[in-house]
This record gives structure tokens, C-alpha cells and sequence, in this order.
């Protein structure tokens, strides 16, 4: 789960990491009023869960007052098209209005989860600002790294020689880099970013960004986390199946998939696009699936207008092929469905599955197997064409 | 004859008494496995389809000489399960459980590392299954396997099943089949496998299934190339995968350009794996590439 720079920021400061003093606005009137608390020179960062917001004008500077209003005018409830916005962009409802630094240095600061070492894995650069995925292609040697031994956690030791490896001050940064970790750990993050970390010309440390990512799987036992999730940074459609714990991603095609299993739920959409069509989206309906959670299932892919085809793919293990069926039925029977359905049943209770999809009276295309169904998927769109 | 099981395998079912555990104690009885223990803290002395229920790990393998586990405990709790099995001396540990936070999964590795005689597949996985052996700790359906030269490795459930079906179809039939599980901290990788793999004589060839997130078929590949003595046919879903987004498993995302489909697919082929493209005739795939 992801959530804003401006949340990030309030955690950073529940932990000792300095943040520059802030508001958050979502009018141009509250823009107004924080400037009037804060004092000018301001910078004024559009608040959406998406990278490169700076070269895409979302983070301007604000020495007056005017200028304030206008870069707030200019950003409020406009989209906001970054590298990772995709075309459309993200509308910006909120800014985050904070008291502009006068920066000496530029620092990168971030964790992750090192997947080859099973441990997370803290680095730091000198060379702030550039994007870590930029940096590692341009300038490894000046990215330093430190595994963290889960049992003991960041030592000092490690925090202190990043430090000195990366130029900063080390009394301050050994003892935020310290803070980063214990943040990681308590809240289960699978992210932490901060690029970049400035050395002030008053000569402190402050984080001028803020990224932190969390563990899906842990958020149960972090309620407080669970609550900043912001409905309007996700696809209305993937908001909706999250609801009835459907894992659902939306994409560009027009054939719709229900799936149970993820990985099956990937090569479907694989074996699509080697048919010479496109998957409209990834929907796994899991293992456990039950009437309700198909009949959700599909109408979300219903309500893709892009959506010309669906087609069901399910291997029944534990979820078998004849309660699969029912559900399809009854969820057929609930939804109006105005195009066509191809399915491919294999599996556990097989044969009854398609003997009740068959005497169902719905119009279903049944494919005997996966190469029977790449072959239907593109007859079907070719006769709509 | 296959890897991990033999027929020594005496089977316990950590939480024996929940929906899943009773569920699949009926299910791997009903294929052939000998399950001889379950284990639910404060349902010791009941019994679940025949098999007694015990408090303990410890007491389950006293009394009822348990050797391997397959876990069907809740994610909160299944760690401490794993902890559990490994401390009562249980050598193959199965974590059906699905939604363990990575931390925990990070510090069971980092337990493991001072047992490394103990071997756990999982967690997010559907398990093991060894035809030769009539054993199944998981929750794969048992009727599509049939024993025969293939080992299966796969990061997937149904996907694994769809493969299995189809070796089955091709005449070929299975060594052993085991699910390492969707995570991004998986208790056992591909290369830990491929190495018993390598040792066990009836095993004449793997599939390998992998999919986006991680770096571990781009391991797996180098490792092939230096060590595997078998031919390797590998899959890999999510070619169509966008980048930034979680497909279904934890561990099944492409970030800061790592973990595609195109960079597991082109380091296999680098090392001399044939890569299959069409999951639809895998089956005849395997067959004719490895010339059973």
C-alpha cells in the first residue's frame, strides 16, 4: 500500500526525522492561510501517489504571496501527468504547502526488502535528487548499501559508516538513518524513501521528500496505516474489487479475465496476447471463490467498456468445476451479460461443470483447453469486427 | 524416485482442526499420504478424520513419530509455527498459509540459516506432491499426477496444476511437484531444489515456472548453467504484466525495473534453458525437448 508524501511526513516526525514545517491545502484559500503561517518563501507540492512530480511541474517555489495563489490555481484539481501517471495523469486534490530550505547538499536515503538476501538493505548516496533507478545505471560506485540482520537490526556501526561513506554529518545521520530503520520495522514497510535529504546551509538535516511503502500482508496490524489509504489514488475498478478481496488490476485490452490463481491469471493474460489480442485486465478469484465473489467479479469486467470478450479460465483444484459453474450461472442470471463468454473448465468435477454450463440455457462458448480457447478468443473478435 | 519425501514420510498437520486443515487432512489421507498427527494448542486428545490432535509439535512427533509438517495456520500465527516444527526437530516444514508479513518470513530465514538441515517450502504455496510415493502435503488436486521423470518447481498454484495435468496428458507424469510459493521471501528457492533434483536418479528432467517480481529464475539460470546436469524446460507468466503493479502475489511485481518476464525469459535462454512460449502445449513441449 502506498500513501502521500504529506502522511509519510507526519510518521517522519513521530519518529525524530526532520521534516520541514508544513500544511496541507486542498483550496487555494487554505494555500493562502499557510503561507500566512508559515511565512514565505514557500514550495508547493502537489500530493499524488506518483514519481517525478518535480519535472512534471507539480513542486514549484513561491516567494510571494500572488505566485502562491496562481501555482495553486495552476495545480488544484488539475491532472498531473508524470513519467509513472501514465497519459491521463492524476487529478491533484491536495497540496502540501511547507517552508522553503535553502539547501547545501542533496543526499539520497532508501530502504527496501534485498529479495536475494532476505534482509532489508539500507543505502545512501551523496548524489541526492537523481532517481535511485537513474543513479544505479549512472553512478553506481557512489550508492553505499548495508544489509540489516533482522535479528539485530540497524547496528550503529552501519548507520555510522554510511554516513561517512556518503559525506554527511555523521552525529545526525547515523542517528536518522537509525530512526528510517526503526520506522521500517514498526510499521511494516516494504519502502522507505527520502529523496532527497538535504544538509541545510544552517547546517542540519531535513527530509525534503518523503516515500514509504507497506507490506499489504501486514497491514492488519496496522490499522492506523489501513486508514490513509486515499480511494481516489486507485482505479475506481480496482477500489471495487478490493472491496470483495478480488485481485483485480485493470489494463488497456478488450478481453476480460476471471481467473483462479494468480499465476494462471498471468499466463492467461499471456496466452491472450500470443492469440494476437489484448487482456483487458488480471483477475484472480483465488482458491476459495464463492457465488458472490464471481458474481462481483464479473461485473466489474462488465463495467470495462473496453471489455469486448470474456473469458473464464479455471483449473478447479479445491475450487471445483460444478460450484464454479453454479456460480457463473447465477451470476449470469444476475447481470445482464451482452457479451460473449468463453469457458475453459479443467479440473476437479469436470465433467459436471460443463454439463451444467452446457443445460444452463446461457450462451456460453465452452474451449476444451487452453489452445481451444487462444483459437475461440480470436474467432469471437473477429466475427465482432 | 522423487525429492524430499520417501516412504518414511510421516506427515502432521499444524492447525488440523480450522476449515482448510481438516478440509485437506481428508483430501492427502484420501490420496494415499500417511498423516499420523495433528497438532491444534488445546485440542490435544480429539481426533480429525481418524488422526489424533495434539497440543504440541513435540508431543506430535513423541507420540506419533511425525517427521514432516504441512502448516494450514493463520498468517499471524503460522511463524510461530514454523518456529514451532523446527525447534521439535521436524526437517521438512510445508506453509500452505497465505498473507505472512515479509518481516516475519525475513526472520524465519534468518533462523533457518542456523538449521540448515531443515527445509521449508512456502509460505503462500500450495505444496508438495510425490506420486511415486502416494504423498501429498498441500492442497493440489491429487487425481491429475501420475508418478513418472518430471520434477516440477513452480512459484504458482493453479498454474502449477494446469502444467501438472498436462505432463500427465503427455504421458509423462511426475518425480515431485512442489509449489515454492508466491512471496517475495520464499523459505526455499529454485536452486535448493534443483540440487536434490540433480541427485535424484529418477527425476530426468524439470519444469521450472516462474513469474514476474525478484530475481530468482535469473539465479536459478546461472546456476543451471554451471551446475544442473538435466534438461530444463522453464515458464514464465506475466509477459503482459504492467510495471508497479502487484499481479495477485506478494512477490509478483516488476519495480524500479527489475523482475521482468523479458529479463527472467532472456537469462534463461542465455543459459541454454529451453523457454516455453505456449502454455497451451507445454505438456508436448517438455516431451519433445527433453526426448522422453
Amino acid at each position: 500500500m502506498k500513501i502521500h508524501e504529506y502522511q509519510a511526513k507526519e510518521l517522519f516526525k513521530k519518529f525524530g526525522i526532520p521534516v520541514p514545517e508544513g500544511r496541507l491545502a486542498t483550496t487555494v484559500e487554505e494555500v493562502k492561510a499557510a503561507v500566512d503561517e508559515l511565512g514565505l518563501p514557500v514550495v508547493i507540492k502537489a500530493q499524488i501517489q506518483a514519481g517525478g512530480r518535480g519535472k512534471a511541474g507539480g513542486v514549484k517555489l513561491a516567494k510571494t504571496l500572488e505566485e502562491a495563489e496562481q501555482i495553486a490555481e495552476n495545480i488544484l484539481g488539475k491532472p498531473l501527468v508524470t513519467h509513472q501517471t501514465g497519459g491521463q495523469g492524476k487529478i491533484v486534490r491536495k497540496v502540501l504547502v511547507e517552508k522553503a530550505a535553502n539547501i547545501q547538499k542533496e543526499y539520497y536515503v532508501g530502504m527496501v526488502i534485498d529479495r536475494s538476501q532476505n534482509r532489508p538493505v539500507l543505502m545512501v548516496s551523496p548524489a541526492g535528487g537523481m532517481e535511485i533507478e537513474e543513479l544505479a545505471q549512472e553512478k553506481p560506485e557512489l550508492i553505499f548499501k548495508e544489509a540489516i540482520d533482522p535479528f539485530l537490526g540497524l547496528l550503529p556501526y552501519q548507520a555510522r559508516k554510511l554516513s561517512f561513506k556518503a559525506a554527511m554529518p555523521v552525529k545526525e545521520a547515523a542517528k536518522l538513518l537509525m530512526a528510517l530503520y526503526k520506522l521500517f520495522v514498526s510499521y511494516d514497510c516494504s519502502l522507505a524513501e527520502i529523496n532527497p535529504l538535504i544538509l541545510t546551509e544552517e547546517g542540519s538535516l531535513l527530509a525534503i521528500d518523503a516515500k514509504l511503502n507497506f507490506d499489504d500482508s501486514a497491514l492488519y496490524r496496522h490499522p492506523d496505516i489501513k486508514e490513509m489509504l486515499d480511494p481516489d489514488e486507485l482505479d475506481p475498478l480496482e477500489y471495487e474489487a478490493m472491496k470483495y478481496r478480488l485481485n483485480y488490476v485493470r489494463l488497456d485490452g478488450n478481453v476480460g479475465i476471471m481467473v483462479n490463481g494468480a499465476g494462471l491469471a498471468m499466463a492467461t493474460m499471456d496466452v491472450i496476447k500470443l492469440a494476437g489480442a489484448e487482456p483487458a485486465n488480471f483477475l484472480d478469484v483465488g482458491g476459495g471463490a464463492n457465488v458472490e465473489m464471481i458474481t462481483q467479479g464479473f461485473k466489474i469486467l462488465l463495467s470495462d467498456p473496453n471489455v469486448k470478450l470474456i473469458f473464464i479460465n479455471i483449473f478447479g483444484g479445491i475450487l471445483r468445476c460444478d460450484v464454479l459453474a453454479q456460480g457463473v450461472i447465477e451470476a449470469a442470471k444476475q447481470v445482464d451479460i451482452n457479451i460473449p463468454v468463453l469457458v475453459r473448465l479443467e479440473g476437479t468435477n469436470v465433467e459436471k461443470g460443463r454439463q451444467m454450463l452446457n443445460e444452463s440455457g446461457l450462451n456460453f462458448v465452452v474451449a476444451k483447453d487452453i489452445s481451444d480457447a487462444a483459437k475461440k478468443i480470436v474467432e469471437i473478435l473477429g466475427k465482432k469486427e | 524416485m522423487a525429492i524430499l519425501i520417501n516412504e518414511n514420510t510421516r506427515v502432521l498437520v499444524q492447525g488440523i482442526t480450522g476449515k482448510e486443515g481438516s478440509f485437506h487432512t481428508q483430501q492427502m489421507l484420501a490420496y494415499g499420504t500417511k498423516v499420523v498427527a495433528g497438532v491444534t494448542p488445546g485440542k490435544g486428545g480429539e481426533k480429525v478424520e481418524g488422526v489424533p490432535v495434539f497440543n504440541t509439535v513435540e508431543e506430535a512427533v513423541k507420540e506419533a513419530g511425525a517427521n514432516a509438517s504441512v502448516i494450514f495456520v493463520p498468517a499471524p500465527f503460522a511463524c510461530d509455527a514454523i518456529y514451532e516444527a523446527v525447534d521439535a526437530g521436524i526437517k521438512l516444514i510445508v506453509c500452505i498459509t497465505e498473507g505472512i508479513p515479509t518481516l516475519d518470513m525475513m526472520k524465519v530465514k534468518r533462523y533457518l540459516v542456523e538449521h540448515p538441515d531443515v527445509v521449508v517450502i512456502g509460505p503462500n504455496c500450495p505444496g508438495l506432491i510425490c506420486p511415486p510415493f502416494k504423498c501429498k502435503m498441500g492442497i493440489m488436486p491429487g487425481h491429475i499426477h501420475t508418478p513418472g521423470p518430471i520434477g516440477v518447481i513452480s512459484r504458482s498454484g493453479t498454474l502449477t496444476y494446469e502444467i501438472d495435468y498436462q505432463l500427465t496428458l503427455a504421458g509423462l507424469g511426475q518425480s515431485t511437484c512442489i509449489g515454492i510459493g508466491g512471496d517475495q521471501i520464499p523459505g526455499t528457492n529454485f536452486i535448493d531444489l534443483l540440487k536434490r533434483f540433480n541427485e535424484d536418479e529418477e527425476t530426468k528432467g524439470v519444469v521450472m515456472v516462474g513469474e514476474i517480481g525478484g530475481t530468482a529464475e535469473e539465479e536459478a539460470a546461472a546456476w543451471i548453467k554451471a551446475n544442473f546436469k538435466k534438461p530444463v524446460v522453464a515458464f514464465i507468466a506475466g509477459r503482459t504484466a504492467p510495471p508497479g503493479k502487484r499481479m495477485g502475489h506478494a512477490g509478483a511485481i516488476i519495480s524500479g525495473g527489475q523482475g521482468t518476464a523479458e529479463s527472467k525469459i532472456k537469462a534463461l535462454r542465455e543459459a541454454g534453458i529451453f523457454v516455453a512460449e505456449d502454455l497451451g502445449t507445454l505438456g508436448k513441449t517438455v516431451k519433445e525437448v527433453m526426448g522422453l
